[in-house]
């Protein structure tokens, strides 16, 4: 089962409830941090890290004695990465998305692909659970291959939890490609709500079933709870605003070991999860 | 020899536009005929990314040697540079005004990007 933790917002809690749930669960589990650009699960989860593999996208080298300078990959490129001047092709690689298009144009073959580092995929474990994050390389503007190199990782397991960026961008989409749930983690504050609207928007809109977490509940006002009962959304946890979670938080521990009167609100919250997608298999189509 | 100039108008009395890779259109001056030609940049103006790439091709592709214009970034200069165009300085003045002061030396060359490119 594969289950993204998202948001709009960033800073709601996503990380905070994926490494919870992660840690909680029984069976094979997966934690998978695709928060490529600042990924932070593993200072919760602290796992042994074992493998290391860099990653890149292939980005086009120029032959020169076999370009004619006919341009066809230069209006093949619908991402602006290549310009032809004074008879040569100049390839921008920063704004490369690696699709390959301009070296299957190419009519002289003149065009080979070359790998362009733009992150790597670490591998490890805390114990029993499988822990797998992405980190991009400073400098480097796509993270969607990235993300999709971190998922092709994952191994098929009981339970996979993927730990989404913030915001609704392709690199989100990327993530939440192939879940069977996402969960979608807010606040009860206007910026909560605004960002809620536009991920809920945007799972609506990729056929994802999905319900809300509000973290920080007590804090602000109802606008959260009106929402949903007016979008017939499951709200299916509301954690309370606790200094002691904020102080389990700045430590780096996990609130279902360091403060285990939380332990059964989090595993109610996995069987909701669990029992919802089990209903959306059980029901073709829905 | 081609001038190119970075505008958001049609004539040569509308002003120089500062911006260059989301430029409205860039006017090509003959300096032989006395006669220009307009190159819209629509295309670019509304790209996801590398815009100026692109109107640094378009400049290119127009046979300009000269481009004035407000600011230009490191792809679009490297474009120009491989093209051969030589790029001027030129901010809050008419296009002919600028005209005038590229024909009495009076702008500034830029021999290397004055901006900050994107995404990188």
């Amino acid at each position: 089962m594969k289950i993204a933790i998202a948001s709009g917002k960033g800073g709601t809690g996503k990380t905070t409830l994926a490494v919870n749930l992660a840690a909680l669960g029984e069976g094979a589990i997966v934690y998978a941090d695709c928060d490529v650009e600042e990924p932070n699960g593993h200072l919760f989860l602290n796992p042994k890290i074992t493998v290391s593999e860099e990653v890149g996208i292939p980005v086009p080298v120029v032959d020169p004695a076999l370009c004619t300078a006919c341009e066809r990959c230069v209006e093949a490129c619908r991402f602006n990465a290549l310009a032809c001047v004074a008879d040569q092709v100049l390839v921008f690689s920063a704004l490369c998305h690696g699709c390959g298009g301009c070296i299957a144009i190419c009519p002289e073959g003149a065009m080979k692909e070359y790998p362009h580092p733009i992150g790597k995929v670490e591998k490890g474990a805390r114990g029993e659970l499988y822990f797998i994050q992405g980190t991009m390389k400073v400098g480097a503007a796509m993270s969607p291959p990235l993300i999709r190199a971190v998922k092709a990782t994952v191994p098929p397991s009981d339970l996979e939890i993927y730990d989404a960026p913030p915001g609704t961008s392709c690199p989100v989409i990327t993530t939440l490609k192939e879940m069977d749930y996402v969960v979608l983690v807010t606040e009860p504050t206007p910026f909560g709500l605004n960002d809620l609207r536009i991920a809920v928007e945007t799972v609506r809109e990729m056929g994802l079933p999905f319900g809300v977490v509000v973290n920080r509940s007590d804090v602000g006002d109802g606008r959260i709870r009106d929402y949903c009962r007016a979008e017939e959304i499951a709200l299916l946890m509301e954690l309370p605003e606790d200094r002691r979670i904020a102080e389990t938080y700045s430590r780096g521990e996990l609130i279902v070991e360091a403060l285990p009167e939380y332990k059964q609100a989090f595993a109610d919250l996995l069987d909701k999860i669990c029992c919802s997608v089990k209903r959306e298999e059980g029901v073709p189509g829905s | 020899m081609k001038i190119a100039f970075t505008s958001s108008g049609k004539t040569l009395e509308d002003a120089l536009c500062p911006r260059f890779g989301r430029a409205d259109r860039f006017l090509v001056y003959d300096l032989e005929t006395s006669e220009f030609s307009l190159v819209e940049n629509a295309q670019n103006l509304n790209a996801a990314q590398g815009a100026g790439i692109q109107a640094a091709q378009l400049v290119v592709n127009a046979g300009a040697k000269v481009l004035v214009t407000g600011h230009c970034g490191p792809k679009a200069f490297s474009v120009l540079k491989a093209g051969g165009v030589r790029v001027f300085h030129g901010e809050n003045m008419s296009i002919a005004d600028a005209l005038e002061a590229w024909r009495n030396q009076s702008l500034v060359e830029l021999h290397a990007a004055d901006v900050d490119g994107h995404w990188v």
